[in-house]
């Protein structure tokens, strides 16, 4: 018992310096299951609408990849949530991973761990309080969405069902970010890891869900998204299967328990190795040293973002021949584009696919913000190298990341829908040229972290919170039925349809003068500012 | 002779806490200058203002002839600086870093570096993360001493290393004191300062309490005296800087500023001293005294 001596006194600190971080997160994932149930009630109000509709989807390869099948037909509220299951699962499992880490592996990396393990702190004790903090917050998430769904009017045991899909998936890779937590010595690569199992987690279900006659249906029981999805909230919510993920937790946690008994203070499972005594002669500038820095996650990024791109061009080669009733097209439609559904879907993916892209791009754009708080960009700054050079050298990594990612991913997806469809010299243009439309608006979400960091580095991270606005915004805007003002907010409602729809270039242009303005003011900002 | 660093009148606030309280500074070119005080005094303040990392608020700051906030980058080649709290970057190699901090600063000399890796006893092939904090100060030292610099900014550079890397770092600052390279060195070890400082500023509350030479601040404390005299001892309790007396018939003990100790000698040799012990202020006592008057001021400052 011993070991975990101290664990309630790390859980108070850690729910203390996350006192904003996790209610902000409670009250999203809430508001967006009540609202998006709301709006959706309203939009089916009876059974054949509603058999129609789910017939549409679930004969789609495209949106049953997406988001996942339609186990009743008649149910609203699966209906109402079926495009929340699969992503809230992902955004919640995200959530839960990147908590467990936080309180661990970054507490571990920063030293701060040692200080507390020298007093009298047990060995699991922080991976306990950080297991307690995650799931607490998780389940939280999962009751108060189901209170919030019983709320508006769906059935209270289907709606505690969803309450517990979110939850379980957030159990999941709250033991996924616990082991991954162990088995490297940095933070950021750890989360990656958890990163990668997602992205997996979600990319088997899909093919699970999308076989076509149900022959490989098994390969969504090996994903932890697919668990979660298997308990079919509103369409027989199958409570016992929340003792898979709960099994699946246990045995990471156990496995967890026994790396660190294995391992010391601070040390990971991949010991590393020694590197080169004198630097390469082209790490001589402030860019060398910040693409060496970005450079690993570039190119982990840049292949999942391929693989993203050549699934999402195949599945568009199949949109077509799928959907053939009248009010199928009229729902595809809605969803995208307007020329052709094949373009719509794609059109649609590619908008998806550069809110991904922006990610990257805030995320490396935010390193200026850590490497100032772990005080490496004042050695840098105390030699020859200018303020705005050193800020010039992440944001250009940033931009040329991104672009390089978006183009990477209209590639793949020019390439495979080309193949499919007998036109690749005609295709892969098109989506090169759909994906580079994505770039002022990336770019101008990437000039917002910089303008932050200029003027009001503390509140940095406050990006994420604009761009999880534009998403929201993006994605459930006009199901909410916000007013246009509301949706002119979010600059990827601006970018181009591409491809099949019409192509303007004021909003690109504008877009970009603005990215551009953003970013130089931020570039002003910093020079003017304390370091530190 | 002309001054490397002029600092006259400095203010510098971080919200409600004023760091720097009119601070004045001038460290003369080619002197290795102590820089010392109490924790949280404004010693690494003061140096980020000099780095231009900082703006200072009020007052005049001059650092090689030019202005450190809008020539930042331009004087940064001319000096060296290493930080009290070293961070290196998790996935590169000592070496590497060395290398490249000191390119950025416009040259490194290679021979210089293999000798400095050599005598600090360092492996430049481990990764930033694997270093010990010793090491990882080491890695600084070693990218500052192998550039060609005019100034070095040290940053209680010494604070991780051994005793042995102690001694290596005290030849390497007398050989640039040899190079007529100008040093500015903040540190709270006293026979560090004692043993390489020509000139030393101690710094209390954002202010320069003492600047000097060693002698020069020796002289405003006070040497510490016992005798046995052939008669008794008159008028001493009168004369100036005299404190602490405590006479037993022929024995007297007293605290004298060393400032009067011309005629308080006088005074026991009309006396006929027979023995005589007098003590220098050690240096401990020269800072404890600036210390300890913080310490006491400390808790009217917390009643407040
Ligand atoms: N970024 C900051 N924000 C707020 N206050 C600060 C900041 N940096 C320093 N201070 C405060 O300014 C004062 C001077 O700090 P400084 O770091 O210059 O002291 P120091 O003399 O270097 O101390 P030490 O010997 O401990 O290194 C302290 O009261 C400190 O708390
Ligand atoms: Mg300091």
């Amino acid at each position: 018992m011993n070991d975990f001596v101290g664990t309630g006194t790390l859980v108070r600190l850690a729910l203390r310096r996350d006192r904003i971080l996790i209610p902000v997160w409670i009250v999203v994932f809430v508001i967006t299951a009540a609202g998006s149930a709301q709006a959706s009630i309203d939009l089916y109000p009876d059974v054949q609408s509603r058999i129609e509709a789910a017939r549409t989807s679930n004969a789609s390869p495209a949106l049953v990849s997406l988001y996942g099948r339609i186990f009743d037909e008649t149910s609203l509220g699966e209906l109402s949530l079926f495009k929340l299951t699969a992503f809230g699962a992902v955004l919640v499992g995200l959530l839960a991973a990147m908590l467990v880490v936080r309180h661990t592996r970054t507490e571990e990396e920063a030293g701060r761990l040692e200080l507390l393990s020298a007093g009298v702190v047990g060995r699991y004790a922080a991976l306990a309080a950080a297991l307690i903090v995650s799931s607490g917050t998780v389940v939280l998430i999962g009751l108060l969405s189901a209170l919030a769904l019983i709320g508006v009017g769906l059935p209270a045991s289907g709606s505690l069902a969803f309450g517990l899909l979110w939850a379980s998936a957030g159990l999941s890779f709250a033991g996924v970010g616990a082991l991954t937590a162990q088995l490297t010595e940095g933070a950021r690569t750890a989360n990656g890891f958890t990163g990668i199992v997602l992205g997996v987690s979600y990319v088997l279900r899909a093919i699970g869900d999308s076989s076509a006659d149900g022959k490989s249906e098994w390969v969504s029981w090996l994903s932890p998204i697919g668990w979660s999805q298997q308990i079919r909230a509103y369409a027989g919510d199958r409570f016992v299967v929340v003792l898979v993920p709960l099994a699946f937790m246990a045995v990471l946690v156990a496995a967890s328990m026994a790396l660190i008994r294995r391992r010391d203070v601070g040390a990971g499972l991949v010991r590393p190795r020694p590197g080169p005594a004198t630097a390469a002669p082209s790490l001589r500038s402030p860019l060398a040293l910040a693409w060496r820095l970005h450079r690993g996650s570039l190119y982990g990024w840049g292949f999942a973002f391929l693989l993203l791109g050549l699934l999402v061009g195949n599945i568009a080669s199949n949109v077509d021949g799928f959907v053939t009733s009248d009010s199928a097209r009229e729902m595809v439609e809605k969803l995208g584009g307007v020329n052709g559904i094949t373009d719509a879907f794609l059109a649609t993916e590619m908008g998806m696919v550069g809110l991904l892209a922006s990610a990257f791009g805030i995320q490396a754009a935010l390193r200026l913000r850590s490497e100032e708080t772990a005080l490496r960009a004042e050695p840098l700054l105390a030699t020859g190298v200018s303020r705005a050079q050193w800020v010039g050298s992440h944001v250009l990594v940033a931009l040329f990341g991104t672009a390089v990612l978006i183009l990477v991913a209209g590639l793949g997806s020019g390439i495979s829908s080309g193949a499919s469809l007998g036109n690749m010299g005609h295709q892969v243009p098109r989506m090169l040229a759909a994906a580079a439309v994505q770039l002022p608006a990336i770019w101008l979400v990437t000039g917002l972290v910089v303008v932050l960091f200029g003027f009001a580095p503390k509140l940095v991270t406050g990006a994420w919170v604009l761009f999880g606005i534009f998403l929201l915004i993006g994605q459930f805007g006009s199901i909410f039925d916000l007013p246009q003002s509301v949706m002119n907010l979010s600059p990827y409602g601006h970018t181009p349809r591409l491809p099949g729809g019409d192509f303007s270039v004021a909003p690109v242009i504008w877009l970009t003068a603005i990215a551009a303005g953003l970013t130089g003011a931020g570039f002003a900002g910093f020079r003017r500012r304390d370091v530190g | 002779m002309t001054s490397a660093i002029v600092v006259s009148g400095l203010h510098k606030s971080y919200g409600s806490t004023h760091a720097l309280d009119g601070l004045d500074l001038d460290v003369a070119t080619g002197e290795v200058h102590g820089f010392l005080g109490p924790n949280g005094a404004g010693k690494s303040t003061t140096i980020r203002v000099l780095l231009g990392l900082l703006r200072g608020d009020e007052g005049d700051v001059s650092l090689l002839g030019g202005d450190p906030w809008h020539d930042a980058a331009k004087l940064h080649r001319r000096l060296a600086y290493v930080p009290g709290d070293v961070n290196l970057w998790p996935n590169l190699t000592g070496g590497e870093v060395i290398d490249l901090l000191g390119r950025l600063r416009g040259g490194l000399d290679s021979k210089k570096r293999d000798d400095l890796l050599r005598r600090f006893d360092l492996d430049p092939t481990k990764k930033g993360r694997t270093y010990s904090k010793g090491n990882r100060q080491k890695v600084a030292l070693v990218a500052a001493l192998a550039s060609d610099v005019e100034l070095l900014i040290l940053d209680e550079p010494t604070s991780g290393l051994d005793p042995l890397m102690e001694e290596v770092f005290r030849q390497c600052i007398e050989e640039e004191r040899q190079h007529d390279r100008t040093v500015l060195l903040s540190s709270h070890i006293l026979s560090e300062v004692e043993a390489l400082c020509d000139r030393i500023s101690i710094i209390r509350r954002g202010k320069v309490v003492e600047t000097g030479t060693l002698s020069d601040l020796r002289h405003l404390t006070r040497t510490s005296i016992q005798a046995e005299l052939a008669g008794t001892v008159n008028g001493l309790a009168q004369l100036p800087g005299v404190h602490d007396l405590d006479v037993e018939g022929n024995r007297v003990r007293c605290e004298v500023d060393t400032a009067q100790l011309d005629a308080v000698m006088r005074q026991l040799s009309a006396s006929g001293i027979k023995s005589l012990v007098a003590q220098p202020p050690t240096l401990e006592e020269l800072f404890l005294r600036h210390y300890e008057d913080d310490v006491a001021a400390e808790p009217e400052a917390a009643l407040r």
